[in-house]
């Protein structure tokens, strides 16, 4: 057998890519940088809710360090927790949300499939215009959606106003439209030969959507399912303006009204009843982040 | 099974006229390839077959009934996407029983069939992965799987091997192939690439600008063209173009390409074009492989000339050579002793048996 001998005596200068590494090593830098900066600026409210929540009215109000707990205590927790008030609150914003977040489901899943897909009279226009309702802000649409069933109460005698339940008829004016534009992205992302396929292989519109549509576009129904749940969970302008009567408040009015008791600001039970608000979305969040993630990746780039 | 007939089908979008009354007949068990450059018509007139595409005029008829208004799933087709289709969330076997599950086939049926389809093509160990586990050819596999399930009347091929690399194309080529001989179903293939609809086709329809050039099987298509289009579109490398024109020298009949290059027709040729006008515009028609090396002993209407080679293309079994003639680039193949350099001078000879001659303006072939 014969031995190959390869010459290795070339040149042997090292390569060096530095200005690519450097680059790459600064920009890492300046990311961890902003970051943490931007972690700590969002991360500070919720940490001295968390401080205040276990404290107790008087160590609150004494002069001592504010980001320190000496005496910790969950009285307020038991408070809250023990009060029929607040549970009724969170029940009527967990209500009104799972309500809000099936209607938004039941209408823009099917709206957005027919403005992708079903090319019809006017769609691409129709699609424009669900985006642009959704743009008009809240601020200025409770006056007249406010009138709008004041009337409806004094024709048709069924009051509305200052029932939780009037929120179910209102937020879906602001996750619909949203929803939908988020679920037009993502079916439109779909290739088109996937529905002739189906078409081919004889499924009816219908069998269309539930059967390729929703399960191929899981992750944007997902991103919209937690969008609109968590407007539904943290809206305050709508509730404040049509519920008043205090079994009849969801969680972010109901803090606000019965916690502070003229100029008495309950500040302990404030900042546990918010934390506690803020729980379920958390929750969700927690579960569902690579869905929700990825959903809105592919909704940026396929969109 | 069913034979599929098109009448007068006319394809209009807005102004466009895509498709421009097409006649067709597809007889059973028939595999008909409709080849074209893009923008031809051809995947429009199928997904016209499939009802995937509403007719603006004619009629489409399936098995001797008029399906124009009759919706895809009722047609009882399948068809095979360029880009597979396949169904992301499922797997193999749901791919290829989702029809026969929204038409609530009993469950063992549904099992069988799939069965049977996976081991005709080869797919058994796949059957329970998901289409993005898969390779490119594997998918095609799928989807091929998915049509044949259903056991339809008619197979719709878009242009199925295009995202194939190009030994794939080949080895997938031969499997549809095998299939229909296996199978048997009437199949209407779309594809661009003239090679796959040579090698499979029954009878290859060409089309151009919404119309059909001609209908014919391969070997029709190959020899007798009807048009320039077709004559330049079948066949790699394309057919030689020379403008020429005839004339009569001394009681027999010439070609004359220059000043200084005629070429004195065989009998049977001369006979053939003895009628036509000495002062029309002519092109002279000559697939490469008729345009070869000079040898000592030539069959008769074999005529030799020289050629100024401009560049050669050695392929191994052949040598393709280039020279310009009256402006026009001339390919020939010739043995790859031949001695063919860049640039250099080669006698070749030109086989006038298998020469075509053109109208020059209206593309005709004479």
């Amino acid at each position: 057998m014969s031995t190959v001998t390869i010459d290795k005596s070339g040149p042997t200068r090292k390569v060096k890519y530095g200005s690519m590494s450097r680059d790459r090593t600064w920009a890492l830098r300046w990311s961890y940088f902003f970051l943490t900066l931007f972690a700590i600026f969002s991360l500070v409210p919720p940490f001295y809710m968390l401080i205040t929540s276990l404290k107790s009215s008087a160590e609150i109000s004494a002069a001592t360090n504010p980001w320190w707990v000496y005496h910790p205590t969950f009285s307020n927790y038991i408070e809250l927790l023990t009060s029929n008030q607040f549970l009724r609150f969170f029940w009527n914003s967990a209500w009104v949300s799972i309500i809000v977040v099936t209607i938004t489901m039941l209408i823009s899943v099917p709206a957005a499939f027919a403005l992708a897909r079903m090319k019809f009279w006017g769609s691409a226009t129709l699609a424009t215009g669900v985006f642009l309702t959704y743009l008009i802000p809240d601020s200025l649409l409770f006056i007249p959606l406010f009138k709008m069933f004041a009337v409806f109460g004094d024709w048709t005698g069924i009051q509305l106003v200052n029932r939780w339940y009037v929120l179910l008829f209102i937020y879906p004016t602001l996750t619909v439209p949203f929803c939908t534009w988020i679920m037009i992205g993502y079916f439109a992302s779909i290739p088109k030969e996937l529905d002739e396929a189906a078409i081919i292989d004889g499924a009816s519109w219908f069998q269309t959507l539930t059967r390729i549509f929703i399960p191929v576009a899981l992750p944007g129904l997902i991103a919209a399912t937690i969008f609109a749940f968590t407007v539904s969970w943290a809206q305050f302008l709508y509730p404040l303006v049509f519920t008043t009567s205090t079994d009849q408040l969801v969680l972010p009015v109901g803090i606000i009204t019965t916690l502070i008791k003229g100029d008495v600001f309950n500040w302990g039970q404030i900042m546990t009843g918010a934390l506690l608000g803020a729980a379920p979305p958390l929750i969700i969040y927690a579960f569902l982040m690579d869905y929700y993630i990825a959903g809105l990746t592919a909704g940026a780039t396929k969109g | 099974m069913a034979d599929v007939s098109l009448r007068k089908v006319v394809k209009r979008y807005d102004e466009v006229e895509a498709v421009r009354g097409i006649d067709l007949d597809i007889a059973d068990h028939e595999f008909v390839v409709l080849v074209g450059p893009s923008g031809c018509g051809k995947s429009t007139t199928l997904r016209m077959i499939a009802g995937l595409e509403d007719i603006s005029d004619g009629d489409i008829m399936i098995g001797g009934d008029v399906v124009n208004d009759v919706p895809p799933k009722d047609r009882d087709i399948a068809m095979v996407f360029q880009n597979y289709a396949l169904y992301p969330h499922m797997t193999v076997a749901e791919n290829m029983s989702f029809g026969l599950r929204l038409k609530n086939y009993p469950k063992a049926e549904i099992k069988s069939r799939v069965t049977e389809a996976a081991r005709m093509l080869d797919i058994t160990d796949l059957i329970d992965r998901k289409p993005k586990q898969l390779s490119g050819g594997q998918r095609q596999r799928v989807a091929m799987g998915r049509a044949i399930v259903r056991n339809p009347k008619v197979f719709l091929f878009d242009e199925p091997l295009s995202n194939l690399d190009a030994k794939l194309r080949v080895q997938m080529r031969i499997e549809i192939k095998k299939v229909h001989q296996k199978v048997r179903t009437t199949t209407v293939y779309v594809t661009h690439d003239q090679v796959e609809a040579m090698t499979l086709a029954d009878r290859v329809v060409v089309m151009n600008h919404g119309k059909i050039e001609q209908i014919g099987t391969p070997n029709e298509l190959y020899h007798k063209p009807a048009t320039k289009f077709v004559a330049s579109f079948i066949g790699s490398p394309a057919m030689n173009f020379v403008p020429c024109r005839l004339e009569d020298v001394g009681g027999k009949l010439n070609v004359r390409l220059t000043d200084r290059l005629a070429f004195t027709l065989p009998p049977a040729r001369a006979a053939r074009y003895q009628a036509l006008s000495r002062s029309d515009k002519l092109l002279l028609g000559i697939r490469p492989e008729h345009v070869l090396e000079a040898r000592p002993h030539a069959e008769p209407g074999v005529e030799p000339f020289d050629a100024m080679l401009d560049v050669t293309e050695p392929m191994g079994m052949e040598t393709l050579v280039y020279f310009t003639l009256e402006g026009s680039q001339v390919c020939g193949r010739v043995s790859p002793n031949a001695g063919a350099q860049d640039g250099s001078p080669l006698r070749l000879a030109v086989d006038l048996n298998n020469m075509h001659l053109l109208n020059e303006v209206t593309g005709a072939v004479l």
